[in-house]
């Protein structure tokens, strides 16, 4: 499972290094809340099949960037963005474009392990069901499975799917929740620091599974661990005060930097 | 340790401590707590009061005097002219109370021409037993010439004189009961014939003015009718409207205007609602005065507010983290709404619409503005007959002279502290039942 999840990565990676197709992009985003503006004129592109890290100190606006790229931040009261952001030749904030429907492919895992309290099966199904995606029980079990099986928790909930979701330990739920995400078939995963309540074990689990899910997913991750970021990412991203201080493969990003503020961050110097 | 003993100095200096008033804070935590405990028995000792109040002079109504003797349905006194195949209403009007007086002057053995005798012997029995014998051989013509075993009701007086509550030693022309009849009384309950029995009556007879015929039946069923109103009316309406407040309206000078408004209806003495009631349903729209319909929709607009205000209480409460887990996965907002949000809300929803029942069940001042501080001794067929409601029929009945009505006032209260009782358990149980973590 490991050998093969593991080669099908290194095939996708090679397919990709050729050529950069760009999953997501945005182009001048500004956010502001009411009066306060938290975003200046961001232009971030999220490639395609690949794990583009966020850092930065607190509150210097990575969450509300990943927030932007599903319109979860329509949700909040007085809440507005500016700028442009295209999931593949889409206007995501297009009149045309349905926020459900949005959501359906760009996938979100949140800070705190949120599953419905409700059993693991039903917080699977829930995505599937709402958006018709299983015809006839079978289909639903098929996906189920699938999706448990991706998120590398199917051996440890098999026994017991119509149990609460909410039984599970904080790991195993994040987990549930990353599976819930891919039950519904997005083509983006956006994590907001999905590891940050989690212990170190069920954080290396959870890496491990992004690292996984690469192969057929693009996953923007915001991570307050510089560590996390070199660890699972292929391009990083440095916010500070609302802008986007530097964009750069990973590798560069830890070792040599562009930017001095980079550099210090990363060095520990703020932040 | 050893180190220490034996240092240079040779005994260990005592470090002078810093007085940061440890003991001025513990006691005022202690008055503190005093105060509280103080608040809380102050609290109990008054509800102990008015429990054993009511309890004390209540429990008695649940047991009604009766006078068991044989009756002889005498052809004689009921149809003399054997006429009751031709014409029904024989039977029906026929004189039922002299057969009950008849039948305990027999057993008392009163002579027959005793006048001064069988009239008080007459005033033993309760004047009910007219419509108790009438029913009785109506139900079955046979028994008419035959003699039958029956429980007569006691009169009111009796009832009381023989429950102890009225003070035999003030002289007899002051109380209602004569020592002759006392005598008889005592006669007839030493020979078995006369004793307390099990009062169904009081949770099945419409009103009377005859203490022992009277019961809260009418005021159960209206009281049962408005509570059924309320609940289909305002649980709907009310979780609809906090539903859109809460969710989807836009928070805006006009949403706060309202929000603010509601607040202050829940504040609004009931009595106004009353007068809103009498205006808008009785004299604008025509509805029947006195029936439960009407106190259903006054109780609505009473209840309303209290149920809002709960519902949005707990919507507020389910965590924004299961609304942004459903709005991900790609939910619209009704969905997160109705699949999500509403099934965690429900047990506070639940004991927001108990609890405003509850409150609704209890309340008198704007049923007496329309017109349900009504005499109805007749069953209500449906909302729209008159009919009265347990918290008036105690109203009523705690306005009544008689002795025998003090008590059935009381053992009312303890019925209608029983629904009260039960549904806040209920409110309590639904709660355990429904709540899920998170």
């Amino acid at each position: 499972m490991n050998m093969l999840s593991e080669a099908a990565v290194e095939k996708a990676l090679d397919k990709k290094m050729n050529e950069v197709a760009y999953k997501m992009i945005g182009k001048d985003v500004s956010v502001y809340y009411g009066e306060k503006r938290a975003l200046f004129d961001v232009n971030l592109n999220v490639r395609e099949n690949t794990v583009t890290a966020l850092i930065g100190p607190s509150g210097c606006g990575k969450s509300t960037f990943l927030r932007t790229l599903n319109r979860m931040n329509d949700t909040i009261e007085n809440c507005r963005v500016t700028g442009k952001i295209t999931l593949d030749t889409d206007d995501i904030y297009d009149k045309e474009i349905d926020v459900v429907e949005l959501r359906a492919r760009v996938g979100m895992v949140f800070q705190k392990p949120n599953p419905f309290p409700k059993s693991i099966y039903e917080n699977i199904s829930y995505g599937p069901r709402i958006h018709g995606l299983a015809r006839g029980k079978a289909e639903m079990d098929a996906i189920v499975e699938a999706s448990l099986q991706r998120a590398g928790l199917w051996g440890e909930v098999k026994d017991r799917l119509h149990e609460g979701g909410t039984g599970l330990s904080g790991g195993q739920q994040q987990r549930l929740c990353i599976a819930r995400a891919i039950a519904v078939s997005p083509e983006v995963i956006l994590m907001d620091e999905p590891c940050s309540a989690l212990d170190p074990i069920a954080t290396a689990k959870v890496e491990e599974l992004i690292h996984e899910l690469r192969a057929n997913y693009t996953i923007v991750i915001v991570t307050h661990s510089m560590q996390q970021a070199a660890r699972v990412s292929q391009r990083t991203a440095m916010f500070h005060l609302g802008q986007l201080v530097e964009e750069n493969d990973t590798d560069k990003m830890f070792t040599n930097p562009d930017d001095q503020r980079t550099q210090d961050y990363i060095m520990g110097r703020f932040g | 340790m050893t180190d220490v003993v034996s240092s240079p100095a040779g005994v260990l200096a005592k470090p002078a401590r810093r007085d940061i008033g440890i003991k001025r804070r513990y006691a005022a935590e202690r008055r503190f707590r005093a105060y509280g405990i103080a608040a809380l028995s102050f609290g109990l000792l008054f509800l102990a009061l008015l429990l054993w109040s009511v309890v004390s002079k209540g429990y008695t109504a649940f047991q009604q005097t009766m006078i068991t003797v044989p009756v002889e349905f005498s052809e004689q006194i009921i149809d003399k002219d054997n006429e009751r195949a031709t014409d029904p209403q024989k039977l029906l009007t026929a004189n039922y109370p002299l057969i009950a007086r008849n039948a305990v002057a027999k057993a008392l053995g009163v002579a027959e021409g005793d006048r001064a005798g069988l009239r008080a012997v007459n005033q033993m029995i309760s004047d009910a037993v007219r419509g108790q014998l009438r029913d009785m051989v109506v139900a079955n013509p046979q028994i008419v010439g035959t003699t039958q075993t029956v429980s007569l009701l006691a009169a009111g007086d009796v009832d009381s004189a023989f429950k102890g509550q009225i003070d035999l030693t003030v002289t007899e022309n002051n109380r209602k009961v004569s020592d002759q009849q006392v005598g008889w009384m005592n006669q007839l309950a030493e020979a078995g014939a006369l004793g307390k029995h099990f009062n169904t009556g009081i949770f099945v007879n419409g009103n009377s003015s005859r203490p022992e015929a009277a019961g809260v039946g009418v005021a159960l069923i209206g009281s049962f009718y408005m509570m059924l109103i309320v609940l289909v009316l305002a649980l709907p309406i009310g979780v609809a409207a906090s539903i859109y407040l809460e969710e989807f309206a836009p928070k805006n000078k006009f949403t706060d205007l309202i929000e603010v408004n509601i607040n202050n209806l829940a504040a609004v003495p009931s009595i106004v609602y009353g007068l809103l009631g009498l205006a808008v349903f009785i004299n604008f729209m025509g509805l029947p005065r006195s029936a439960s319909l009407v106190g259903g929709l006054v109780l609505t607009l009473m209840t309303l507010p209290t149920i809002i205000i709960a519902t949005r209480a707990a919507l507020k409460a389910v965590p924004p983290s299961i609304r942004a887990a459903a709005l991900g996965l790609g939910a619209s907002k009704m969905q997160t709404i109705f699949h999500h949000v509403l099934p965690l809300a429900m047990p506070g929803i639940l004991t927001g619409t108990i609890i405003g029942l509850a409150h609704a069940l209890g309340e008198t001042a704007p049923l007496l503005l329309i017109g349900m501080v009504a005499f109805v001794a007749n069953y209500p067929t449906t909302p729209m007959d008159p009919s009265t409601a347990l918290p008036v029929q105690i109203y009523m009945w705690a306005n009544e002279a008689e002795r025998a009505f003090v008590e059935r006032t009381s053992g009312a209260i303890i019925i209608l502290l029983l629904f009260l009782i039960v549904m806040n358990v209920g409110a309590i149980l639904l709660r355990r039942r429904f709540e899920r973590r998170w």
